[in-house]
């Protein structure tokens, strides 16, 4: 599908300049001027861009439009590692995995058209998760633009939608300014994806480049609004008023390395807070102001609780609709405060009695100053109270099961003991990343990987590798469900050939389970179309030369678990559970979050 | 239709950057909002465009679109005012036969009572322009129509804001490399009171 077919060849055996130091005879014969600049070709000049921003791996795929820029890679090998994933998706999957763990921009290679619009699902997932991403397309020579020629597709009007900023490079000489702003609007504020469309004549043209500038201004771009002491000061006077005060909090913190500032403040308040599913690992899990999860499977209490504080702190999240339930009675009778880099979220879904906008890295140490130190032990004890009836109504029987079929909070449990909170954890999308997110421990920061706003089945996988090379000395656990493995699961030959160590962990219920779930308790058990099927996934594994092993009896989980983890090298480990088991507790659509379900 | 909907006027300063008009366009069609009214031109500032756009919503929905407009890179500012915040104008040109006019004063008094000029007159027709809002060039297409319109083109919206003291200068100050922070700040969550301001 990618194949070259009648564009012009690049002849490999031009000598690439790239390299060279400026002064170096090859740069500077012709005197002065050309000791400073020395003549490179577009795509040089795109992976010497990539070395002055510190990259040092690319998810992507070659084709067509982009081989210019493979072939000039060809030449950075020592200096850029590669990886070739087997789809596309995969590619920039991986890319957000790499950024989340390890904080940097994750950066993709594509090739026009079909290699292009395979980026889209993952750019919207980058979009609405916040992931920094810079994306590189390939696109056919300038000259055929707008004439359907072969692999070539509208990439900048596709993507406009899902992505903070784009642009088409058809010159050369634009491509280092085009690539610092890349760079700088994808992980600067709030993050987000970036695409660089790169025509072909672009790649191929020869031009004399002056060196790479990081960009740190652009006049209509404003990554952080002014913090205003005003705000912060109502806010301070708000929360020291307050009888019942709750914090959400969510990726902000993590994505502003925020994690202490964060503690400061609310071990200075003792304020109770709980996290949205992207901002979970924030906050390590036995803090004792931990309070758990929000949202439509959180915790009994934080959601109950909303309705019931007189002070809302919400710090990085954007009130999803997962989080709030029914949004005219969420927290309606509490003040809020929001704290957001983004001043487009202020009052977007939930009205701020005081908005504080701005990085709360900044934002959160002012707060701390003025607040004043409080405990608040009944208010606690509500949390407490409301965790004692959750656990005896749903967690002790998912965690610790007494017979039956094996349950994904068991699973989960045992994997904490096991690593002991240090694993990073990525998840696929469904019940199995709900009791995940639910179950699993967490001692640091960035080792919570999951595909929230969008939802995307197929995540897992490849954001699993991305996140390994992200932080290579952690153990990566990948957990999926048998739905979703099967939508990306070609990446079990990216981690064959280049040999990442990822841990698959497939909780498989024969079922897309939360569909059926769904189905069981609003559509009166008409299971349309959720039955699955799967391959032998072990087997499946050994092909890609993956060691594996399939469990269903209690007795060899744990053994299988730690096997899993003890191996060397990546690992698969298939656990079937329950065919219909439901996660609980559950906010319905359309309810409000006090309305809650233990059943 | 919510009672709460209105007409607003959304005035949006921007970079003059290919593809920019589909990034603000589909803020729009994404809530599913038809746009009443588009003008872009260049503004006074050298490399800064301005948009104006009218759509018909209720207060809150423009509040948030327009902060979903800013955010975009390469947007300088947007902000939204009712119709009598603003004074606007639009431009219409009426082609009709010649004879017509020539032969009937009362069409003649009728052009000079709609302030219309005549921009080209040629023996088979003439084009005649006014200015005005809505109201106005839709009478004049009423009463033009049995003396045999031939064709009629109307402008989209431009705009002047009725309280937009010292915009000028901070305009001018977007040229630079590196606005002061009075430029830079997000006024509308600030002065939400003044009607400059969002």
């Amino acid at each position: 599908m990618h194949n070259e077919t009648g564009t012009p060849d690049i002849s490999r055996s031009k000598a690439r300049t790239a390299t060279a130091p400026a002064d170096s005879p090859a740069a500077g014969a012709n005197g002065l001027k050309t000791a400073v600049t020395k003549e490179i070709s577009g795509s040089a000049a795109v992976l010497e861009a990539f070395l002055a921003e510190g990259v040092d791996t690319i998810f992507g795929y070659p084709g067509g439009a982009i081989m210019p820029i493979y072939d000039a890679l060809y030449d950075y090998q020592e200096k850029l590692r590669h990886i070739l994933v087997r789809h596309e998706q995969g590619g920039i999957h991986a890319a957000q995995g790499y950024a989340r763990t390890s904080g940097k921009v994750g950066v993709v290679f594509a090739t026009s058209g079909p290699g292009a619009t395979n980026l889209v699902t993952g750019l919207a997932d980058a979009m609405i998760d916040s992931s920094p991403v810079v994306c590189i397309t390939g696109q056919v020579f300038a000259h055929l633009l707008g004439t359907d020629a072969f692999q070539e597709t509208d990439v900048i009007n596709i993507t406009t939608p899902v992505t903070k900023w784009n642009y088409q490079v058809t010159d050369a000489t634009e491509i280092p300014s085009v690539l610092a702003k890349a760079f700088y609007i994808a992980a600067s504020g709030r993050p987000g994806p970036v695409l660089i469309d790169i025509t072909k004549n672009a790649q191929l043209q020869k031009f004399s480049y002056a060196g790479y500038t990081k960009c740190a201004h652009i006049r209509s771009y404003r990554p952080k609004p002014i913090v205003r002491k005003e705000y912060v000061e109502k806010a301070a006077q708000l929360i020291n008023e307050a009888k019942r005060p709750f914090v959400v909090f969510g990726q902000g913190v993590i994505l502003g390395h925020a994690e202490n500032e964060f503690r400061a403040f609310i071990e200075k308040s003792g304020i109770p807070a709980a996290w949205t599913i992207l901002g979970l690992s924030a906050l390590p899990t036995d803090h004792p102001l931990n309070m758990g999860m929000l949202g439509m499977h959180g915790n009994y209490g934080p959601n109950v609780l909303t309705n019931e504080c007189d002070v809302l702190i919400a710090v990085g999240m954007r009130f999803d609709d997962r989080v709030t339930g029914r949004l005219d009675k969420y927290a309606k009778q509490a003040r809020v405060i929001h704290l957001d880099i983004d001043p487009a979220e202020i009052d977007k879904n939930v009205k701020a009695t005081v908005p504080v906008w701005g990085d709360c890295k900044e934002t959160l140490p002012l707060l701390t100053e003025l607040v004043e130190p409080r405990v608040y032990p009944q208010w606690l004890q509500k949390f407490k109270d409301h965790y004692k009836e959750e656990e005896e109504a749903v967690i002790l029987s998912e965690l610790n099961p007494a017979a039956g079929e094996l349950t994904m909070g068991e699973v989960i449990n045992l994997l904490n003991e096991l690593t002991g909170g240090d694993a990073v954890i990525v998840t696929d999308v469904g019940q199995h990343q709900m009791v995940a997110c639910r179950y699993a421990r967490f001692k640091r920061s960035q080792s919570n990987v999951t595909s929230g706003g969008l939802g995307t089945m197929g995540f897992g996988l490849p954001a699993a590798i991305g996140a390994k090379f992200g932080a290579p000395d952690r153990t990566v656990v990948a957990i999926i469900g048998d739905g979703g493995f099967q939508m990306t699961l070609q990446e079990l030959g990216t981690i064959m050939q280049c040999e990442v160590e990822v841990k698959i962990l497939i909780l498989n219920n024969r079922f897309l389970g939360m569909v059926r779930q769904w189905q069981q308790l609003f559509h009166d058990k008409r299971y349309s179309f959720v039955d699955i099927t799967s391959p032998d996934f072990v087997m499946l594994a050994k092909s890609y030369g993956i060691e594996g092993r399939s469990v269903s009896e209690r007795e060899h989980l744990k053994g299988a678990l730690k096997a899993m983890l003890d191996h060397p090298g990546s690992y698969l480990l298939e656990v079937f559970v329950g065919k219909e088991n439901n996660v609980f507790p559950m906010v319905p659509q359309g309810c409000s979050v006090s309305e809650i379900r233990l059943k | 239709m919510n009672p709460n909907k209105q007409e607003y006027t959304i005035t949006v300063y921007t970079e003059n950057q290919i593809g920019l008009i589909n990034r603000i366009a589909i803020l729009f069609s994404r809530r599913k909002i038809n746009i009443e009214s588009l003008n872009t031109s260049p503004s006074e500032a050298e490399g800064i465009h301005r948009f104006t756009i009218v759509i018909n919503e209720t207060e809150e929905v423009v509040r948030k679109l327009c902060r979903q407009i800013e955010k975009q890179v390469d947007i300088l500012k947007a902000y939204y005012n009712t119709n009598d915040e603003i004074i606007w104008q639009e431009m219409a040109l009426y082609k009709v036969p010649t004879d017509e006019i020539a032969e009937k004063v009362k069409v003649e008094r009728l052009l000079r009572e709609y302030g219309a000029r005549a921009v080209v007159i040629r023996k088979d027709y003439t084009v005649f322009e006014t200015t005005g809002q809505r109201e106005e060039t839709d009478r004049l297409v009423e009463v033009l129509e049995p003396h045999g319109l031939i064709e009629f083109v109307r402008s989209a919206r431009v705009a002047i804001i009725k309280d937009s003291h010292g915009f000028h200068e901070k305009l001018k100050e977007f040229e630079l490399a590196e606005p002061g922070e009075e430029v830079v700040e997000n006024e509308y969550l600030d002065k939400q009171q003044e009607v400059f301001t969002m």
